[in-house]
């Protein structure tokens, strides 16, 4: 199913965590809201869940206003950070839970409820494990028991809140790469809330990108890594270098020199120019290039990564060699960014 | 848990804090002079008199009454403890109202106030010629001189054992444990009747263990509310007391013997349910 969020402002205590959004998620998306912690994006997930009211605005599910819904009324799922799990119930009745307290009318049969638990168990990779306690299973496994116990539902939109937070890396990517095989199969439409952006951008069809209760971006994760709109998106997405320069009649001109890159159409005068670490080419000799003292160089894997201070100001910024280019200390070293942006303040 | 197992048992689980032989030594002594000697004390009187002597004294159908009384009327005050006290407990964690300060301090009055003025108020209030008892009495309804009355009575002096106990448990209940119940379609009778309630049984049983025990043993406030008729309204201390007084040593000492075993083997399977539940849900863990 859809959903609409349409002008949302959410305040709390009159302070406003959220400031006229809107979005729209499409039936059958998985889409992560992403951003530092603070930037409102829990708030708008348990918005659009019904645990929080908003203060002004409406969110549709499909054509139905939902903002009047209690959050029993709008039949979602919710992952919590934490589990959640109900403790004194067993694996298996924690999973039914949802389908044992419906009345009567809508209430499938005792059997029924528990073949569909134990599909469901099934599905999150957790048979036989039915007559656990939650006490007796691992972080990863309690978090399984979370989505199936969500997904028994047949929930409008799942919704998940930093459903990884609090696992170790290893079971966190593992968990990743199986929340999507999940998805793909069953179709939900499925919101999750980050702070890790390799998760967002490796999971999702869909990113947005928020800061300070506002959408900055909303973008497939190739959108989002290769077209920042904004600095705030650049320096948060990736690594990224920014240069304070000065536009004269199209050339870019750091403190006084041209650095061999124009912008024709900009106005004169001062920006911000953004470009990604491995964004550039090293050139020899230079008429037009951004050219520095190596000041420090580390092995990273498959890639070199260089600190060069720049100019007069000895501005830092990190650019990434292959390996076998050696760039010792104190030499000097000139390249041009190959892809770049400017930002105006 | 693979290095203790090559060294076979060990009485001391390897640990970092030090001190563990003085820390243990201390606690040792205390408790034996504290509880250890004088309850050996009993139990020797006891075995002194013969398993013959001890059977006929304990089967004294005075004595059986007594204990009967004593144990029934503190479970039936535990009990309403638990429903009660949960209650209390829950209005004190989950609403904020005027003086809310307040209603948390009396509930500790009950430890503070000497029990013999408890029992001399109550027995005033419950009498048929007091505020409640003059009410009651035209319907029929005792309660000071007759077990009503020890039950009003135990009530009264277990409460915040329940209270005490339950409280702290219920303001550690995890928001999103409900939250989790609300998004799966869960009313707010499901949650509590299904998810809080059962969350917060082993700490009932902790709180209904204190109150039974503390409602065996009572008996400053009982003796005034009770009328301590022999086989109507008479509690197990006061026979002891009663046997004493007579000089009846042998007597008194297996009403006490008695009274000890039935106390230890309930709170025993009391601990051993908490233990099972504790293992099962992860409690303390």
């Amino acid at each position: 199913m859809d959903v609409r969020v349409k002008d949302i402002r959410k305040e709390f205590s009159h302070l406003p965590a959220l400031e006229n959004l809107s979005l729209n998620i499409r039936s059958g998306e998985l889409i992560a809201l992403l951003g530092p912690s603070g930037s409102g994006k829990t708030t708008l997930l348990r918005l659009i869940a019904g645990l929080e009211s908003p203060t002004r605005g409406t969110i549709y599910f499909g054509e139905d206003d939902a903002s009047s819904k209690t959050v029993q009324e709008r039949n979602i799922g919710f992952v919590f950070q934490h589990y959640a799990l109900f403790r004194h119930m067993t694996v298996l009745d924690n999973v039914a839970f949802g389908l044992t307290i419906r009345p009567a009318a809508r209430r499938p049969a005792k059997a029924e409820i528990r073949r569909r638990a134990l599909d469901l168990l099934d599905l999150v990779q957790l048979s036989g494990l039915e007559k656990r306690y939650p006490a007796q299973l691992s972080g990863g496994q309690r978090q399984r028991v979370a989505l199936a116990r969500a997904m028994a539902v047949e929930p409008n939109v799942l919704l998940l809140d930093e459903p990884f937070g609090a696992l170790d890396a290893q079971v966190r990517k593992e968990l990743r790469r199986w929340l999507r095989e999940i998805h793909d199969r069953t179709g939900h439409t499925t919101v999750f809330v980050t702070h890790d952006q390799d998760e967002a951008l490796e999971l999702a069809d869909r990113v947005v990108v928020m800061s300070k209760g506002r959408i900055e971006q909303v973008g497939t994760p190739d959108e989002i890594y290769d077209e920042p709109n904004s600095p705030f998106v650049y320096g948060f997405i990736g690594q990224s270098n920014c240069l304070p320069i000065r536009v004269e009649a199209g050339q870019i001109w750091l403190e006084d020199r041209l650095i061999g890159l124009s912008a024709p159409g900009e106005a004169d005068g001062p920006a911000k120019l953004f470009f990604r670490p491995h964004d550039i080419e090293l050139v020899d000799g230079c008429g037009g290039c951004l050219a520095g003292i190596v000041v420090q160089s580390r092995r990273v894997a498959g890639t070199r990564h260089v600190e060069v201070e720049l100019g007069a100001a000895r501005t830092r910024v990190e650019i990434e060699l292959p390996p076998q280019r050696a760039a010792s200390d104190g030499n000097r070293i000139a390249f041009r960014p190959t892809r770049f942006k400017l930002f105006r303040d | 848990m693979a290095l203790t197992s090559d060294r076979g048992w060990q009485f001391r689980q390897p640990s970092v804090i030090p001190g563990f032989g003085l820390a243990l030594g201390v606690t040792l002594s205390w408790l034996t002079l504290i509880v250890l000697i004088p309850l050996s004390g009993l139990a020797w009187r006891s075995s002194s008199l013969g398993w013959q002597t001890f059977w006929s004294l304990a089967a004294d159908p005075r004595t059986v009454h007594a204990l009967w009384i004593s144990f029934g009327c503190a479970f039936l005050a535990a009990l309403v403890n638990v429903v009660f006290g949960v209650l209390l407990a829950w209005v004190l964690v989950r609403y904020r109202f005027p003086g809310r300060r307040i209603i948390d301090a009396m509930v500790d009055l009950p430890f503070a106030l000497p029990t013999a003025v408890a029992g001399i108020a109550l027995t005033t209030l419950y009498a048929p010629n007091g505020w409640i008892g003059a009410h009651l009495a035209p319907l029929g309804i005792k309660i000071a001189f007759t077990p009503w009355g020890i039950v009003m009575a135990l009530i009264f002096v277990g409460l915040p054992f329940v209270v005490r106990t339950v409280q702290p448990i219920m303001e550690e209940i995890d928001r999103e444990v409900e939250e989790a119940a609300a998004t799966l379609g869960a009313n707010r009778f499901q949650t509590v009747s299904r998810i809080l309630l059962p969350g917060l049984l082993p700490a009932v049983l902790t709180g209904f263990a204190l109150a039974l025990a503390r409602g065996v043993g009572e008996y400053g406030s009982v003796i005034f509310i009770a009328g301590n008729l022999p086989y109507v309204s008479e509690i197990a201390p006061l026979l002891i007391v009663i046997r004493l007084e007579e000089f009846n040593y042998p007597a008194a000492t297996a009403i006490a013997a008695l009274m000890l075993m039935i106390s230890f083997a309930m709170l025993l399977v009391i601990n051993l349910i908490q233990a099972w539940s504790r293992r099962r849900y992860g409690y303390g863990a």
